[in-house]
């Protein structure tokens, strides 16, 4: 049996942690020239009225084509034969928006595709024997054995057994990671390998149906429907092109009664200039892009009106460890007891620790070191100790030299130790103890035998760190009107120092399932929406009432089902990404409409008077652009409005650049650039346009 | 003094007696339909038309209230002025023909008050009080009832009701508008308007021929002309008329009755959403444009560019003497501003510019400041088509007053929106195809179509105004305008109440650092911007075969 080694594009430069925590600018996902290239058959392909109808601004310059078109061969002309074939290059250029979009989502799903090759399972059938059979025939309830080296058939719960799997086909992330029977790490995803131990696992879904062929289906786009925003947009879009068809087919009349009759050729390039051709052809690559980005950053969103509401979000219900805190604490104090110097203790306690690999016995050396000057590293007698690992019996770690023995850990647990060798705990401990839990940090007493006697030498205290970004990240977050509620299981007063800590706009602290559920129902009723973070099947309701709901690859599938976005990395700190990215995508929406719109007034400073100078020669004055002739003007003006399609589709995948600030900011820099801009560049762009188009013989 | 220092203090004081009665007039309205108090004569009415007054309706039947007494209205005026004969004061006019009885019930009722009859020869005094004056009153009462109607629907949270139509209907003819007008109408008798019952004075003209002077109950219904943005006048020569609009005095209180009511309901609006910055933001895209536009008429009219008005020095055709251009422009902008439609100069002689200024203040779709009620509904309807053109660029779904703007919401904006230019550009659009429409003007060329524009673009915004120089009264213009100032009235009226009602069945979102301000200069310029660059869009084509032909000649 075969697995699949590959691994996912990755983008090193998206990752999650990189640029986008630094400093809170959401990167541009990839473009290259080339797809438009290689996207041009798909583009063609979709020249079909079918598909054009779904777009009702395309689907009028579609129909404007054909019309020009029939026009062209009835009275060729260059400027007839111009005008239809720019009015085709404007539906194709749109066409080519939306399956570049769609290319780069096919590509990614190529690569999940693989991690879905031809399993063979190994079905329990109900006496007890194995059958084999093709991964395909398997059903909901079935039961299958996979072992180390084998592919997982398909998605699932583990029923028996523990084992390391490897999730790198979905994920990307090479590190084992560890499913069990029962709690919190039971569910299994096929295509995902078995790298030790057996495990028995029940089919929770059908064939076709599974996680791996609900992310091939989102990525390609095959189950894209257009998000409430969209439709919106998509209405006052219409409105818009009925506006314009209103303007321009009662405009023939009155040039009749002027005396200047219009030809339809003419009309119909003055109508596809006007109506919002740019928005109309980059809409839903847009939308398909916003997805894409989502991809790129390892998560998954079961629809684009979950990337919308993420725009949206203005309550952040962030989980205290691992997204706030760094996921392990780390030692901040010595506490001496029993007459002992602190350099003593800090001496014990480093050597407790020199040979102990977890973040928390590094934390203490490097605390050592920077509080007592102790070197970091083992000298030759030191290394010849013997490392007592930690162990969930023991609950404690340590080293045993010649006539010397340390060790650190639970208070309990070291005062075992301690009596058992004939040692007293004296009651100090008991306080010092008592106080670190109080105010929320874990104590970690430290003793030491030394020839005859046994004794406490102190206390350290590990506590929470936070993360060093997170300060200035609320901060941003709070400018962007969004209020953040961190979530812990500890106690009021150690919730509170975090929170305070970290800035944080406010906490929920021993957090239980059903309070979460109703802070998320309290922030709704006020009218908020929220989004959240979750892994285990208790955090199941609270993500599906929340309005985004983000459920870690590594959780249940319970969580993975009831939220609307899967993160493949489980980083709950990419919450905050996903907000940007939903926000980017609106944004960049918004800013191409307004170009769009603001891009018309050129137009009428070039069509008009080319349309009408003839009988009103006072009309050229409006011709600001100083274009060649009537025919060279109209072209120019058509070929603009194709071509400017074409150079805003990077744009278009990208996303627009965002930082996050306030909305009056934002508001005024994007009405500066795409609304003001979007006035300037048509009367720039049309001018140069008509400097070439000027030189063709029959037109200028 | 020159003319032009005489219209700088006539701006002056307009805009001093606006200030002073914003807050106390626009907070005064706020409490009226707010106030659970009903008055004696309220209650009255009330019982006498079997409403209850404190049962609040969904928007369905407050939009079926408007309807429904909007036709039965049209349906009295008509039956009024075909029974004319058989009222008082009636001079022997006769039944008024059923083309003309047709429009002018349509016109009035809609708020429209186009004219296409000399009212000194078709309407008596009885037609004309309980007539077209009651409906002076109903139609702009109906205005205001759908504009707060529209606020509620910002202002409620998770509701299903709108108010009630009778109730706000009745407060406010009862307590804004007869009130004012009262006062108003004693005030034009002092300073020299007409009130009378007589059919007119018999004169002897200095060449010895004899003729009567009409003479009519002007004031008491110049008085509401002007505060209900009606503009029908009770004279053909309508504010020209000296017994209508005598003199400077007459003619500025005219102009500050015009903006009142829809300026002050700004104020109104900030007050019942709880934040009076929304309120000034409207106010400023309004007073904005109306700035604007006075400038470029004003402009216009001082340095005309036809011959003869070279030779004249200014454009004094048409305008009359006691006003001069200044008088005439601030007029012609206020009336054409507040789809009041009241002239007191012939905008038929405007140059090209000027005619144009009037066309194109119609053309933003009367928000400058608009006519009383609809003025508030229109530009609100325009601030969510601005919001959401531009909200989207701040990374959220559009939101306005903590109401986001859905696929419902733009639905019905869009609708209120197409509904103008649609009946305008395919009823002008047909009729100078038409061979009778060349016959009805009285110049050819640029001028001809500006001034079938013109009324077309009057009749579908309920302005009224004439630009004059084409005949209407062939049955293709009774019928397509009556038509247009139907539909220009009716479908944004439905359009806005659905908007309203699903508004008000929405929980508010509160404001954030994240929500799109809608207060300050920022929101007031991207608004501004909007209604120029949607009007402008629409109607450049047919401006510029028209007016901005005649102006660039």
């Amino acid at each position: 049996m075969t697995t699949t080694t590959d691994r996912p594009r990755r983008d090193p430069s998206a990752g999650p942690h990189h640029h986008a925590v630094r400093t809170g600018r959401i990167g541009a996902g990839l473009f290259n020239p080339r797809q438009l290239v290689t996207s041009f058959p798909d583009a063609v392909r979709k020249l079909h009225p079918r598909h054009q109808l779904r777009n009702p601004v395309m689907f009028v310059v579609w129909v404007g084509s054909v019309l020009t078109t029939v026009f062209a061969i009835g009275d060729p002309s260059v400027f007839t034969v111009s005008v239809a074939l720019w009015l085709w290059f404007t539906v194709l250029f749109a066409n080519l928006a939306e399956a570049v979009a769609e290319g780069r989502g096919k590509a990614q799903a190529e690569t999940l595709r693989r991690a879905r090759k031809e399993i063979i399972a190994r079905r329990l059938t109900e006496d007890g024997d194995e059958e084999r059979v093709p991964g395909v025939e398997l059903r909901v309830d079935d039961l299958v054995v996979v072992e180390a080296g084998e592919v997982i058939p398909g998605d699932g719960v583990v029923v028996e057994g523990i084992a390391s799997v490897d999730e790198s086909a979905i994920t990307g992330e090479s590190a084992p990671v560890i499913r069990e029977s029962g709690g919190d790490f039971s569910s299994v995803t096929g295509g995902t390998t078995v790298l030790s131990d057996r495990l028995v696992v029940r089919i929770s879904t059908k064939p076709g149906e599974s996680f791996v062929d609900r992310m091939i289906a989102l990525v390609e786009g095959a189950s894209r429907q257009k998000t409430p925003n969209e439709i919106a947009l998509t209405i006052l879009l219409s409105t818009l092109t009925i506006i314009f068809l209103l303007a321009v087919v009662s405009l023939q009349p009155v040039a009749r009664y002027a005396g200047s009759p219009q030809s339809v050729v003419v009309l119909t390039a003055l109508l596809v200039c006007l109506i919002p051709t740019t928005i109309g052809a980059l809409l839903s690559a847009i939308g398909i892009a916003g997805m894409d980005r989502l991809v790129q950053r390892n998560v998954l969103a079961t629809s684009g009106r979950a990337v919308e509401a993420a725009g949206d979000v203005s309550t952040l219900l962030l989980d205290k460890t691992g997204t706030i805190t760094f996921g392990n604490r780390r030692a901040t104090e010595l506490v001496a007891v029993g007459g002992s110097a602190v350099d003593d203790l800090a001496a014990v306690a480093r050597l407790s620790s020199l040979a102990d690999e977890t973040p928390e016995g590094r934390s203490i050396v490097e605390l050592c070191a920077d509080r007592h000057g102790l070197p970091t590293t083992a000298t030759a007698e030191e290394q010849a100790g013997e490392f007592v690992p930690f162990t969930a019996q023991t609950r404690m770690s340590g080293v045993d030299l010649a006539g010397r023995a340390v060790r650190k850990g639970a208070a309990s647990a070291v005062r075992a130790w301690v009596s058992e060798r004939g040692g007293r705990v004296p009651d100090e401990v008991d306080a010092v103890v008592s106080r670190i839990s109080a105010d929320g940090g874990t104590p970690l007493v430290v003793a030491e035998q030394a020839g005859g006697t046994v004794a406490v030498r102190g206390v350290v205290r590990l506590s929470d760190v936070v993360k060093p970004a997170m300060k200035a990240r609320f901060a941003e977050l709070r400018a962007m009107g969004i209020r953040t509620v961190m979530i812990t299981g500890d106690n009021p007063l150690t919730a509170r120092a975090v929170a305070e800590e970290s800035g944080v706009d406010d906490y929920l602290a021993e957090a239980r399932p059903e309070e979460k559920m109703a802070l998320i129902r309290r922030e709704q009723e006020g009218g908020r929406l929220v989004a959240m973070t979750g892994d285990g099947t208790n955090d199941a309701p609270a993500l599906a009432q929340s309005d985004v709901g983000v459920a870690m690859n590594s959780g249940t599938m319970a969580a993975k089902e009831a939220g609307n976005m899967v993160d493949l990395d489980s980083d709950p700190t990419k919450l905050i990404e996903i907000v940007a990215i939903g926000k980017q995508l609106l944004i960049t929406r918004g800013a191409l409409t307004t170009f769009s719109v603001a891009n018309d007034l050129a137009k009428y400073f070039a069509i008009l008077p080319a349309m009408f100078a003839g009988i009103f020669p006072q009309l050229d004055r409006l011709n600001i652009m100083r274009l060649a002739t009537p025919q060279s003007a109209i072209v120019s003006a058509v070929i603009f409005n194709a071509l400017v399609i074409v150079a805003l589709i990077p744009l278009a995948l990208r996303g627009v650049r965002y930082r996050p600030s306030t909305a009056s900011a934002l508001l005024r820099r994007n009405l500066f650039v795409y609304g003001v801009g979007g006035i300037v560049t048509p009367f720039v762009g049309i001018w140069l346009v008509d400097l070439v188009v000027r030189l063709v013989p029959g037109i200028g | 003094m020159s003319s032009t220092v005489a219209g700088l203090v006539q701006v002056g004081l307009l805009v001093l007696a606006l200030a002073a009665v914003y807050v106390p007039l626009g907070d005064y309205m706020a409490r009226v339909f707010t106030s659970t108090r009903h008055l004696a004569v309220e209650r009255a009415i009330y019982r006498t038309v079997r409403v209850n007054p404190d049962a609040e309706q969904r928007w369905p039947t407050y939009a079926a209230g408007v309807l429904g007494f909007s036709f039965v209205s049209i349906v009295l005026l008509y039956l009024l002025q075909r029974l004319q004969p058989s009222l008082p004061w009636d001079f022997g006019r006769g039944a008024v023909e059923p083309g003309i009885a047709f429009n002018t019930s349509v016109s009035f009722v809609t708020n429209t008050n186009w004219q296409s009859y000399v009212p000194e020869a078709v309407m008596g005094h009885s037609v004309q009080m309980f007539g077209l004056t009651v409906q002076n009153f109903l139609s702009a009462g109906v205005g205001l009832a759908v504009a707060i109607a529209l606020v509620r629907g910002f202002v409620r949270s998770g509701s299903d009701r709108l108010g009630n139509f009778w109730v706000d209907l009745t407060r406010a003819v009862v307590r804004i508008l007869l009130p004012m007008a009262f006062v108003f109408a004693i005030v034009l008798v002092a300073l020299g308007v007409v009130q009378s019952l007589s059919s007119g004075v018999a004169v002897t003209n200095p060449d010895g021929s004899s003729g009567t002077i009409a003479l009519a109950p002007a004031a008491s219904q110049e008085a509401i002309k002007e505060l209900g943005t009606n503009g029908g006048g009770i004279f053909n020569a309508n504010s020209a008329h000296p017994f209508e609009n005598p003199n400077s005095w007459t003619n500025l209180i005219e102009i500050f009755l015009m903006l009142v009511v829809p300026v002050c309901l700004t104020r109104t609006f900030g007050t019942l959403v709880g934040n009076r910055g929304q309120g000034h933001a409207l106010l400023s895209v309004m007073a904005l444009l109306w700035a604007a536009m006075l400038t470029v008429i004003w402009w216009a009219e001082a340095h005309p560019n036809g011959p003869a008005a070279l030779l004249a020095g200014s454009g004094t055709e048409g305008k009359e003497v006691r006003f001069g251009i200044p008088g005439s422009a601030l007029f012609a902008n206020s009336t054409t501003g507040t789809s009041t439609g009241a002239v007191n100069s012939m905008h038929d002689s405007f140059s090209g510019l000027g005619g144009g200024g009037t066309i194109l203040n119609m053309l933003f779709g009367e928000m400058t400041p608009g006519g009383v009620g609809t003025g508030l509904y229109s530009i609100l309807v325009m601030a969510i088509i601005a919001v959401f053109l531009a909200g989207l660029m701040v990374g959220r779904t559009p939101e306005y007053l903590g109401k986001k703007l859905g696929r419902r919401e733009v639905t019905a904006s869009a609708i209120a929106i197409l509904a103008m230019p649609t009946v305008l550009l395919v009823g002008a659009g047909i009729a100078i195809m038409l061979p009778g429409t060349s016959a009805a003007m009285a110049n050819s060329g640029a001028h001809g179509w500006s001034e079938v524009l013109y009324a077309y673009t009057s009749a579908s915004n309920n302005n009224g105004s004439a630009f004059a120089g084409i005949t209407v009264t062939n049955g293709w213009f009774q019928s397509t305008l009556g038509l247009c100032m139907l539909l220009g009235r009716l479908l944004p009226i439905l359009a806005v109440l659905c908007l309203a009602g699903s508004l008000a069945a929405q929980r508010k979102v509160p404001a954030t650092a994240g929500t799109l301000p809608t207060t300050g200069p920022l929101f007031a310029a991207l608004l501004a911007g909007t209604v120029v660059l949607v009007a402008a869009l629409t109607f450049i084509p047919a401006l510029a075969l028209g007016p901005i032909a005649e102006a660039l000649a």
